[in-house]
């Protein structure tokens, strides 16, 4: 609990300190002010309920965002125009939530809207996230939008209900952590084998307590799309939240988007954001400095999202008991290759990986090419507005004529909550953010990787290092 | 409603580390719009086979509901996902609290708001519950400790306005709308 002071602040102070209704003390934690609470359907209900058990109602709707996709088909309607969700429960929570916004007056992007999508991809597609807000959502991958420098993290839904209620959370001041990462990034290696080699760097827990700061020129000459992949996947190391300092490159994206400030409120807006970075001299808690021309195209071959290899490397060796439980879950043999490993599902999707630029760099290696047969390919674009834009390009017709399945917008495969799934048994190299044990489906085997690695792995029907079906000097 | 302040009761280990909240709560049952009934989807899919039935290595075959109310895990308990749905089914089931040497940021939270009490020990503690199953504890609130039968007291890290409310029965959100005027004005300073 120090002391506000006038000398230099890292990105997180500064926004912290803009948003403190009161300090924390001994006692209590600070009252942080939230400025956008985005909602889904599967965390909203109980916390909805809440406020009608006591009388509340949502004080700022006009602070809330809504749409629906975890539950949500991904399948299109059928000639009736009726969606058929996975179970009736489904649908319920679906309904509720209309219900729900239609109460408080909330904006709802439901089936009949050009922007509803997975929540983390519509929020800055809309640009309703911007530089120095804070947003929660009960969803712990809100962390996607600290790549426009907000402060974003996933909350329960007690805390969603406290946010509807009164637009703040009792939060105590987290830690910083700074994570550096210097140099062009090699052939074949983008924006999620950089994250992925991060979190096998300080594992699953290395985190916990902190918000990352993300910076170096590897982070600078990323574009929006990939800053959101790496500030997502935060969470998977236990960090509460991930940022990126604003520059040209996030106002570049946000201009002109329905939800950005337009005209003069436009200019003042980015001159005022201008000024959110870490100054020179100031410190983190901790820092980390990483060699971003060293990452390789990574992978996952265990259970959780720190268990990290480059893809050419051996899986590691079963010497300690989590390592043993991996491998066995994984039928996986330690000291051998996981590329070449037949799969029998490839996901290419989710609020880590649905973006344009992973459906363009997927279509890169799928183009004019075949799904190998047995292997089943789903691509669910992440909103309706990534969608169209796909189909406009004919991404859509790349993947189809591959042999792949494109989908509707939604979470879809990532959390199988919505039908789904895979086999059990079955091995899937999947764009997703956890491989966790049944994650995909029960007993399902989850291979965490980008959509070069996920579009090769396709095309061999095995594990695969993308740079075989890159072009030279590409 | 208020705690009590005091959890006493035998453990029960669940010696993995990483423990989370997939494993806790499969999101296959996260289709529910309640929050109550859920202790029937705690660790599910470790519990039961595709079909619903008993799997014979079903860790928690052994447990006994009535006199181990106090979950001992691995490392790292509760990552993943912000489901306050894992708290709510580990109390269901008959947890009060779940002793580890490192929680998830979200899932501590989670389960501080609903009295399920995260009770972070430093490796030695954990390597001796986790070597002595069904080992008799006491945890106190007002104190942050756990008390091991045989070993020590050992103080839990615990902010003390979450201890506060626990004990007094204060609701966090209440305390929040008393400070309305505070937020009315913060809005008006800030254009908000």
């Amino acid at each position: 609990m120090s002391e506000p002071s006038q000398s230099a602040t890292t990105l997180f102070e500064k926004v912290w300190r803009r948003h403190l209704v009161q300090n924390q003390t001994t006692e209590a934690p600070a009252i942080l002010y939230i400025d956008l609470q985005l909602l889904h359907e599967v965390t909203s209900p109980q916390a909805f309920d809440e406020l009608k058990r006591r009388g509340l109602k949502v004080c700022r709707p006009d602070r809330c965002l809504a749409t629906i996709d975890h539950s949500t088909p991904t399948t299109p309607p059928d000639s009736q125009g009726v969606r058929h969700y996975h179970t009736p429960e489904a649908k319920a929570q679906v309904d509720m939530l209309h219900v729900n916004c239609a109460d408080n007056g909330i904006e709802l992007h439901s089936w009949d809207s050009p922007n509803r999508g997975i929540v983390h991809v519509m929020g800055p597609e809309m640009g309703a996230t911007q530089p120095g807000m804070t947003i929660v959502c009960g969803d712990s991958h809100t962390a996607t939008h600290g790549a426009f420098g907000a402060l974003a993290f996933g909350i329960g839904t007690t805390e969603v209900g406290h946010v509807m209620a009164t637009q703040c959370l009792l939060q105590s001041q987290p830690e910083t952590l700074g994570i550096r990462i210097e140099g062009d990034l090699q052939p074949g290696v983008t924006a999620k084998d950089v994250i992925l080699h991060v979190i096998g760097a300080i594992g699953v827990d290395g985190g916990t307590g902190s918000v990352i700061e993300y910076f170096g020129s590897t982070i600078r000459a990323m574009d929006m799309e990939s800053r959101m992949t790496v500030c997502n996947m935060s969470i998977e190391c236990g960090a509460r939240a991930g940022m990126v300092a604003p520059d040209d490159t996030t106002f570049e994206y946000l201009k002109g988007r329905p939800m950005a400030p337009r005209g003069e409120a436009w200019e003042a807006a980015v001159e005022d954001w201008s000024t959110l970075k870490t100054d020179p001299g100031a410190t983190y808690d901790r820092l980390l400095e990483i060699d971003g021309s060293k990452i390789e195209p990574s992978i996952t071959w265990g259970i959780n999202p720190g268990m990290v290899i480059a893809i050419d490397q051996a899986i590691p060796a079963g010497d300690s008991a989590t390592n043993r439980d991996a491998l066995d879950y994984m039928q996986l043999e330690g000291g051998k290759q996981l590329a070449g490993e037949p799969v029998n599902v490839v996901f290419i999707g989710s609020c880590t990986n649905s973006r344009i630029r992973d459906l363009r760099e997927a279509a890169s290696i799928l183009k004019n090419r075949k799904i190998a047969e047995g292997t089943r390919v789903l691509i669910v674009a992440g909103s309706e507005a990534t969608r169209k834009q796909a189909e406009a390009e004919g991404l859509d017709r790349v993947f189809i004529e591959a042999g792949a399945e494109w989908r509707e917008p939604g979470c879809s495969m990532c959390l199988a909550m919505n039908g789904d799934s895979a086999n059990p048994g079955d091995l899937v190299v999947s764009t997703s953010n956890r491989n966790f044990k049944g994650r995909q489906g029960r007993g399902v085997r989850t291979i965490l990787a980008s959509p070069l690695t996920a579009a090769a792995s396709a095309i061999t029907g095995c594990v695969t290092n993308p740079r075989e079906f890159m072009e030279a000097g590409a | 409603m208020s705690h009590s302040g005091i959890v006493e009761s035998r453990t029960f280990n669940l010696p993995v580390d990483n423990i989370d909240t997939d494993q806790i709560i499969p999101g296959l049952f996260l289709t529910t719009t309640e929050r109550d009934g859920l202790g029937k989807f705690c660790f599910y899919s470790w519990r039961f086979d595709e079909h619903g039935e008993e799997r014979a290595e079903n860790p928690l075959r052994n447990w006994d509901p009535d006199t181990q109310q106090i979950l001992v895990a691995g490392s790292n308990f509760g990552c993943g996902s912000s489901r306050e749905h894992a708290p709510w089914a580990l109390l269901d089931y008959g947890f009060k609290a779940v002793i580890s040497s490192r929680f998830a940021d979200i899932f501590r939270n989670n389960a501080l708001k609903n009295g399920l009490l995260p009770v972070q020990v430093d490796d030695r503690v954990a390597e001796f519950l986790l070597a002595n199953p069904g080992h008799p504890v006491r945890i106190e609130i007002s104190s942050n400790t756990l008390t091991v039968d045989g070993l020590g007291a050992f103080e839990f890290p615990l902010d003390p306005f979450s201890a506060y409310c626990l004990t007094r029965g204060i609701d966090q959100l209440d305390f929040i709308l008393e400070h309305e005027q505070e937020i009315s004005r913060y809005e008006q300073q800030h254009g908000k």
